[in-house]
């Protein structure tokens, strides 16, 4: 369910290193409740741009706005209110499933209650009831995948970034992640996904492609293809990125 | 790679060879004169003309001394009693008081004994060989010493051998063992374990290029020790390089050996490095192997280092040669064969 | 609060998880002590001579004697001419070869002087002049003791006092250095470690993102290396007391005190060097090299900083354990107090707010 109010509102972000520019003059609003897909080759400034937005980095200029608070003085309460799943998954392979959640709990400051409630649920919904005590390094990528992506909404935060979260694994376990990121925004997680793969743009309710640091592109999937008179989204990136 | 086989032999010789000396450089002294006559400034005269010894003089007494020694500033003090002239013109006899900071009991011993020397001249020169020698009533042994091999006590001809042994052991077991691991790691070894390649083979072909790559910063190493320190090579190089050989095919069996039962690279590293320290600390490239307590001297027959220091003082600064280091190079090919055999045996294409 | 006590839980747990760590910890420190308590000495035991006597009467037999019974000295050959010097030498079969002129006791009972050669193998430069010095110290001693009755001894005697360390132990002397050595590895090299270890696996951007502070995230980094490093340092004071007898003259306070100050250092300069690697080998070879290597060579802990040539004596002065060693022994085994051990630690302090000032600007680059 989408509702109109910007979760994110991003004017004029410009990332310079040194004279390279990373993120060239970046315009967009994510609503709230929404998928949105950050499409791009490699290198064109995905994962620059999500850093930006999650404090990780600091932009060269612009106004960026995240969860209703400014990014450069209100950093520590975007912080509180956000989830974030890094391309190498982000779970400490020599801590059990029980022990990483339990961390992560205590990071977030859920209360114990409120953070056992959560663990029964996200494991029963995952299955993973049984591994509970098995530490993630012995666990299959599938798995650690759709448990990070639990693990960063456990406390239910008002958006979730996820840069390249399904690298490596089959296309079964590709939709039941995207199963997972479906349920959550019905919870209301508005989703801030990055990714390669052009079939997962499909799954996006908006979609925004960069090239070389830039915007080139922002609408839905369905407007993009009739506007690139293309069959699916791997073709309008094709034509773009020509 | 190609900096740390150039860079690491220049490092160790230039700056391990230079620090790690039980030489003593120069002795700060201090002296309390109480005495204050012709015979105390003479002696005081002729300590401070011995370059070996800085010498601080104006103390007013002992406490002062003991306050330099304190605090650092001084490792020797000598204390000349207020009847030092009376004495020795009269009973042609007197003591002096000699403080040393004894926490270092090595430098004491050395520093002590130097001024004792330079006391006991000064002595000889103006009390006992004034008198002629059918007059001197005391009896007295003289000992002529003479040091061979390195007459003047150079300390670096000493460790630049050992630090050789050190190099080339590093190059061995970490570089050369670390290879496999990293093979391992990255996923890479499963290509070579589906080729028919036997285990002898490979083993073999990753020892191959660090053995040369050992001989060749040897020889580096021992040029740069040759120009640095102007260290000897009195006996045979090529004696040297052969049992080097041997001695390297030893530690790149061992750190293959190490890399067969590894898993990751930090494992591998972790163990080697730990195993060298001991190994080196071991094996009397600092400390004499005879002054270890039994059971140590037992585990060095163990040690591929405690051997090879020896081969390489023996055979540099010495000159020994294939029978003077007979038993050395014996038990070096046998364990150096065992260790070989070893790795090969441990090193699985099917796991 | 919380989330600091969650984040040092979790550090807590990856320690006692992995037995790598385990063995740093521990391991090391103890082998260390072990090796330098009972293995490592410069002194003189078990020393192999060759003796030609080429009098072999009362007297030469009986200095013999008195080199064998001292117990430093075994005679392990009996050379009988001048050719097979070397080969004794070049096999390592002996150390020092003691020479008795003809008419030993002749010369010495009637004309008051006999001569003795010594031949050192100074390939061993350290050893031999010990070697040297003990020969003549029991050679001496056996002229006093045979003829004490004719002995008027002129000269100039000397009485010396063995200050600090009356009977020349080892221990003393390696024991203050042990510390600042085992600190350096747990407190600088673990920290480095294991702050890079969690960049190299991706969760240092999850910590990042998360609410925890950056202050939060290096001081529950560091907070368990702190505590291992107090008790390894206790551990290596009581052993150093009770098993090697090595005294805390000094104030104990100011010990400790000075003790948590180098930790504080090291871990400053492990946070340090973690910035400098992105991952974990990298960390470990700039640890390995850069501290560990210069803790143990160049800062007295072995050998005397002022044995060193002048460029290596000045580059020690930039080597922290140099200054926290000399602090040690002065208030362990000399028993100064703040008055002589102030200059050392003022250096300390300005060390480590210089390793924390640029550690910090270099996390806040990282963040442009």
């Amino acid at each position: 369910m989408i509702n109109k109010e910007p979760v994110i509102k991003v004017k004029n972000m410009v990332k310079k290193f040194g004279t390279f520019v990373a993120n060239d003059n970046l315009n967009f609003e994510v609503y709230k409740g929404e998928i949105f897909g950050f499409i791009g080759a490699n290198g064109a400034g995905k994962t620059t741009a999500i850093r930006i937005l999650c404090g990780l980095s600091t932009p060269t200029s612009g106004e960026m706005n995240v969860a209703g608070y400014d990014i450069y003085h209100q950093t520590e309460k975007i912080k509180k209110n956000i989830g974030y799943m890094s391309q190498k998954f982000s779970l400490y392979e020599d801590l059990t499933i029980a022990e990483n959640i339990r961390f992560f709990g205590g990071v977030y400051g859920m209360k114990i209650t409120e953070r056992k409630a959560r663990t029964e649920e996200m494991l029963e919904r995952l299955d993973l009831m049984a591994f509970k005590n098995r530490k993630i390094g012995d666990l299959p990528l599938g798995w650690k995948q759709k448990l990070a992506f639990s693990i960063a909404i456990l406390h239910n935060p008002k958006i979730v970034f996820l840069d390249e979260p399904t690298g490596g694994v089959d296309p079964i376990t590709r939709r039941q992640f995207w199963n997972l990121i479906y349920e959550a925004v019905q919870k209301g997680i508005t989703v801030f996904v990055t990714t390669h793969y052009m079939d997962e743009a499909e799954y996006c309710d908006r979609v925004s492609i960069m090239s070389e640091g830039q915007i080139v592109a922002l609408d839905t999937p369905e407007n993009l293809k009739k506007q690139y008179n293309a069959k699916n989204m791997d073709e309008v990136f094709l034509k773009i990125a020509r | 790679m190609l900096p740390i086989i150039f860079v690491m032999p220049l490092v160790q010789m230039l700056i391990l060879v230079f620090a790690a000396t039980n030489e003593l450089k120069q002795v700060d002294l201090a002296i309390v004169d109480n005495d204050h006559s012709a015979s105390s400034r003479n002696m005081i005269h002729e300590i401070s003309g011995n370059p070996f010894f800085k010498v601080i003089t104006g103390l007013n007494n002992s406490q002062e001394a003991e306050d330099l020694l304190m605090r650092n500033k001084v490792n020797l003090a000598l204390v000349i009693p207020k009847e030092f002239d009376k004495e020795l013109t009269t009973v042609k006899k007197t003591e002096v008081q000699v403080l040393v900071d004894a926490i270092n009991g090595n430098a004491a011993q050395l520093s002590l004994a130097y001024l004792s020397n330079v006391i006991g001249a000064y002595s000889q020169k103006v009390l006992i060989k004034p008198i002629k020698p059918e007059f001197r009533q005391t009896k007295a042994i003289e000992i002529k010493s003479t040091y061979w091999f390195n007459p003047e006590l150079n300390y670096k001809f000493y460790m630049a051998p050992g630090i050789l042994v050190v190099l080339i052991t590093v190059v061995g077991m970490l570089l050369g063992g670390m290879n496999l691991v990293r093979e391992k790691e990255l996923g890479t070894i499963e290509q070579i374990n589906v080729t028919p390649i036997k285990k002898w083979q490979f083993i073999a072909g990753k020892l191959l290029p660090f053995l040369f790559i050992g001989l060749f910063d040897l020889a580096f190493g021992l040029l740069v020790a040759k120009l640095a320190f102007n260290i000897p090579i009195r006996g045979s190089l090529v004696l040297l390089f052969s049992l080097a050989a041997v001695y390297l095919i030893l530690v790149l069996s061992w750190g293959l050996f190490i890399s067969t039962i590894s898993d990751t690279q930090q494992q591998a590293t972790f163990v080697s490095f730990f195993s060298l320290i001991v190994f080196i600390l071991m094996s009397g490239l600092f400390t004499p192997v005879e002054s270890m307590p039994q059971w140590a001297q037992n585990l060095d027959y163990i040690n591929p280092l405690f051997y090879f220091v020896k081969i390489m003082r023996s055979v540099l600064i010495k000159g020994s040669n294939f029978i003077d280091i007979l038993n050395e190079f014996v038990a070096l090919s046998a364990f150096a064969i065992s260790m070989f055999s070893l790795a090969i045996f441990r090193y699985r294409k099917t796991s | 609060m919380k989330r600091f006590l969650a984040f040092l839980r979790k550090e807590f747990l990856h320690i006692f998880r992995d037995p790598r760590t385990l063995v740093i910890l521990f391991g090391i420190p103890i082998a260390q002590l072990l090796l330098f308590g009972f293995v490592l000495t410069n002194e003189v035991r078990n020393v192999k001579i060759a003796v030609v006597d080429h009098s072999r009467d009362y007297l030469s037999i009986r200095l013999t004697q008195q080199l064998v019974s001292s117990g430093f000295f075994q005679v392990a050959a009996t050379p009988t001419s001048e050719s097979e010097y070397e080969g004794l030498f070049r096999s390592g079969k002996v150390k020092e070869i003691v020479i008795f002129e003809t008419n030993f006791a002749r010369h010495l009972v009637n004309e008051n002087k006999a001569d003795i050669q010594l031949i050192a193998d100074a390939s061993e430069p350290n050893t031999a002049q010990l070697v040297v010095n003990y020969t003549t110290a029991i050679t001496n001693n056996f002229v006093k003791t045979e003829f004490i009755k004719e002995q008027k001894q002129p000269g100039i005697n000397i009485k010396a006092r063995m200050l600090f360390n009356e009977n020349m132990l080892d221990s003393y002397n390696f024991i203050p250095g042990l510390i600042a050595v085992i600190l350096m590895l747990i407190s600088a090299m673990m920290t480095a470690i294991t702050i890079t270890r969690e960049k190299e696996s991706g969760t240092m951007e999850i910590l990042l993102a998360s609410p925890l502070k950056p202050i939060q995230i290096i001081l529950g980094k560091v907070t368990p290396y702190m505590i291992l490093s107090v008790i390894n340092a206790l551990v290596v004071l009581l052993i150093g007391y009770f098993i090697f007898n090595v005294p805390i003259i000094g104030s104990l306070a100011l010990l400790l005190a000075e003790i948590l100050l180098f930790i504080f250092l090291a871990l400053s300069l492990g946070i340090l060097i973690s910035t400098f690697a992105t991952n974990q080998v990298t960390a470990l070879a700039i640890s390995g090299f850069v501290l560990m290597l210069p803790s143990i060579l160049l800062s007295g802990f072995i050998f005397p900083v002022k044995n060193m040539p002048a460029p290596l004596e000045f580059i020690s002065n930039f080597i922290p354990p140099r200054w926290f060693i000399e602090i040690n022994r002065t208030v362990m085994l000399k028993g100064g107090g703040l008055a002589e051990v102030w200059p050392n630690t003022l250096i300390l302090l300005g060390m480590s707010a210089l390793f924390i000032a640029i550690s910090i600007r270099k996390f806040k680059i990282r963040l442009q």
